[in-house]
């Protein structure tokens, strides 16, 4: 268990998935000139991982600032756990959030802030040292933040995020500066905290890292609700799908495909990497041919699907 | 709890109540002893005013017959308005420079209750440490003035009486007393008062960096005001100068720890209490706009 001390819920009461804890309705950010965010509306459940993808300057810590209350909305609303975040009685208790590496006093310990911390929600003075352990900061608790790499900042702002044993989890791009053991670390916590009956709504621009750590997506490009659908769906609404195939006549079967409106390209490895053709296009064209295949592999890119849909947005805008 | 059960979160019991001032108070005197810079600036504080004062008295000529020894045991006030108009910027700066502002809005939500426990817990240490700096100067620098054996004023009254001379009271008030007591007219007013005058000045330098948000504009805001601004004022011909000198906040300081309430080169002046309630009702007018902007503007 994650957290000892705190008891978690019996599996037979384990939460409702149909509830929504994170609401966004009609929510809009204007900064001068530009809307940063732009009438977005969307849900997030509890018990899975909801990952909130969009590029660069898309708005998204523009969205997570306004969930937590930092950030007022230009118009609409949101709400967590059916309330704005402001009428919350124990903010750190019921929403954890990490919304930007190291984002405290370089001349305080890690304990210290954590202490302050606690010391505003009333929470006890062990858990500070718990949670420490839990982000692998204890040899370092007394150090002074302005000494901490990127990494270490960003595990001592989970820390904050998980000092108040929260029912909702905000982490806005955790595994920025965190090195690939770091990265693998956090994607486990998501799924811990998730499978904990927890809400855990995370952000990143990396859509490769988003398709192993979220079930569902919120994906948002210009401020603008691109989609909000599983991981799975996603994926598979991608044109862009591509195919991976080996076989040792690839001469012959690289022919046959690109005279079938196929796009072949030749890997290093060997293989090649077919689009334009479904899996099952690919496979009976070998058949018909005789080829001999010992891979063939559909392969959906995360990363492909994102960036056409992105791009729809850009032009789209760009055409009003 | 039941919002949490009804919004299908894990489920868990929270205390009673809500976060509110004391939690607030406590999470700020966490934050303000876990800097160094705390402790250096109270002591840069501590050799301010209290090593003026030895320097200032330790130079007294043993000769000089005219000044308030109790004024010049607090010269260091000068110093020390700036080194607390420091301390209160950075109590609010230091959370918006290194952004620490948004953890304490995310633990309190709550605004106008961060700013007031700030309010509170700064305005209550820095009355302790400079009512205690006030009293150590005054002591210190009158252990100095009565080692200088500098005549006192009843001995030059008495001394010009035996000449025949009467010396007219209102002259007798400028004489120095040699040094001072607290027991004397106005001491107590002035080391109690010039104290109270460095607390405001923290508050009201807390009031600015609230609506500033930058440690090097509040700063330079505050030097404006309390420095600056004086100097402005004297170069102005005097019948403007007569009329607005004695709304500085630095000439109001200046009223406060002269004993007689006389001020030297400030010219019309408002009594010591008169003064001093200007400046708490500065002081107020500035925290509230602070505050309606914090409560107004993204974090």
């Amino acid at each position: 268990m994650l957290f000892r001390g705190f008891p978690r819920p019996p599996p037979d009461r384990a939460p409702c998935k149909a509830r929504r804890v994170i609401e966004a309705r009609g929510l809009s950010k204007r900064f001068g000139d530009v809307l940063a965010v732009d009438d977005l509306s969307f849900d997030v459940r509890p018990g899975t991982v909801t990952g909130f993808l969009g590029p660069n300057g898309s708005g998204k810590s523009t969205t997570m600032r306004m969930i937590m209350g930092l950030d007022l909305p230009t118009s609409g609303t949101v709400s967590v756990l059916g309330r704005r975040y402001h009428d919350l009685p124990w903010p750190m208790r019921e929403v954890g959030g990490l919304l930007e590496a190291k984002a405290i006093h370089p001349g305080r310990s890690a304990r210290a802030h954590l202490l302050t911390l606690a010391r505003y929600n009333a929470i006890a003075r062990a858990r500070v040292d718990e949670v420490l352990e839990l982000v692998g900061l204890t040899s370092v608790a007394g150090k002074r933040v302005g000494k901490f790499s990127l990494g270490m900042g960003q595990r001592l702002g989970i820390a904050a995020a998980l000092l108040g044993d929260p029912a909702v989890v905000l982490f806005d791009e955790p595994v920025n500066g965190l090195d690939p053991e770091g990265i693998r670390w956090v994607r486990t916590l998501c799924h811990e905290l998730a499978n904990e009956g927890r809400t855990v709504f995370v952000s990143s621009h990396l859509m490769a890292e988003m398709a192993l750590t979220a079930d569902h997506l919120v994906v948002i490009g210009k401020g603008k609700l691109i989609a909000e659908t599983s991981v799975d769906d996603f994926v598979a609404r991608s044109s862009r799908q591509s195919v991976k195939v080996r076989t040792p006549e690839s001469q012959r079967l690289s022919e046959a495909l690109t005279s079938g409106g196929g796009t072949v390209i030749s890997d290093r490895d060997g293989s090649m990497t077919v689009t334009g053709l479904s899996a099952p296009q690919v496979g009976e064209m070998a058949a018909s041919l005789g080829v001999v295949l010992h891979e063939l592999i559909p392969v959906a890119s995360l990363e492909d699907a994102f960036m056409e849909l992105t791009e729809e947005a850009v032009e789209f805008r760009g055409g009003t | 709890m039941t919002a949490v059960l009804e919004a299908g979160g894990p489920i868990k019991a929270l205390p009673p109540g809500r976060v509110g001032l004391s939690r607030s108070i406590a999470a700020e005197w966490t934050k303000l002893w876990s800097v160094r810079s705390t402790s250096w600036t109270l002591f840069a504080t501590v050799l301010a005013v209290v090593g003026l004062s030895a320097l200032s008295t330790g130079t007294v000529n043993s000769s000089e017959i005219l000044g308030d020894p109790t004024a010049r045991s607090l010269v260091g006030v000068f110093f020390g308005q700036l080194v607390f108009g420091v301390l209160g910027v950075l109590v609010m700066s230091a959370e918006y420079g290194t952004g620490t502002i948004r953890s304490t809005l995310s633990a309190l939500p709550r605004r106008p209750v961060v700013l007031a426990a700030k309010i509170l817990l700064f305005g209550a240490v820095a009355v302790v440490v400079s009512e205690a700096l006030t009293f150590s100067a005054f002591g210190l620098g009158q252990v100095i003035l009565s080692g200088k054996h500098s005549l006192g004023r009843s001995a030059i009254v008495q001394s010009a009486h035996q000449h025949g001379i009467v010396i007219p009271h209102n002259i007798q008030a400028l004489l120095s007393t040699g040094s001072a007591s607290l027991g004397q007219p106005g001491v107590l007013r002035a080391v109690v008062g010039s104290g109270l005058y460095l607390a405001v000045l923290g508050l009201l330098a807390l009031g600015l960096a609230t609506i500033i948000r930058h440690t090097a504009g509040a700063i330079s805001a505050f030097v404006g005001i309390v420095l600056v601004l004086p100097l402005i004022v004297q170069a102005l011909p005097t019948s403007i100068s007569n009329a607005i000198a004695r709304y500085l906040p630095a000439n109001i300081g200046q009223v406060m720890l002269t004993t007689h309430g006389v001020p030297e080169r400030i010219g019309p002046a408002f009594s010591p209490w008169t003064g001093f309630a200007l400046l708490v009702l500065y002081t107020v007018v500035i925290l509230g706009i602070g505050c309606w902007l914090l409560v107004r503007r993204d974090a």
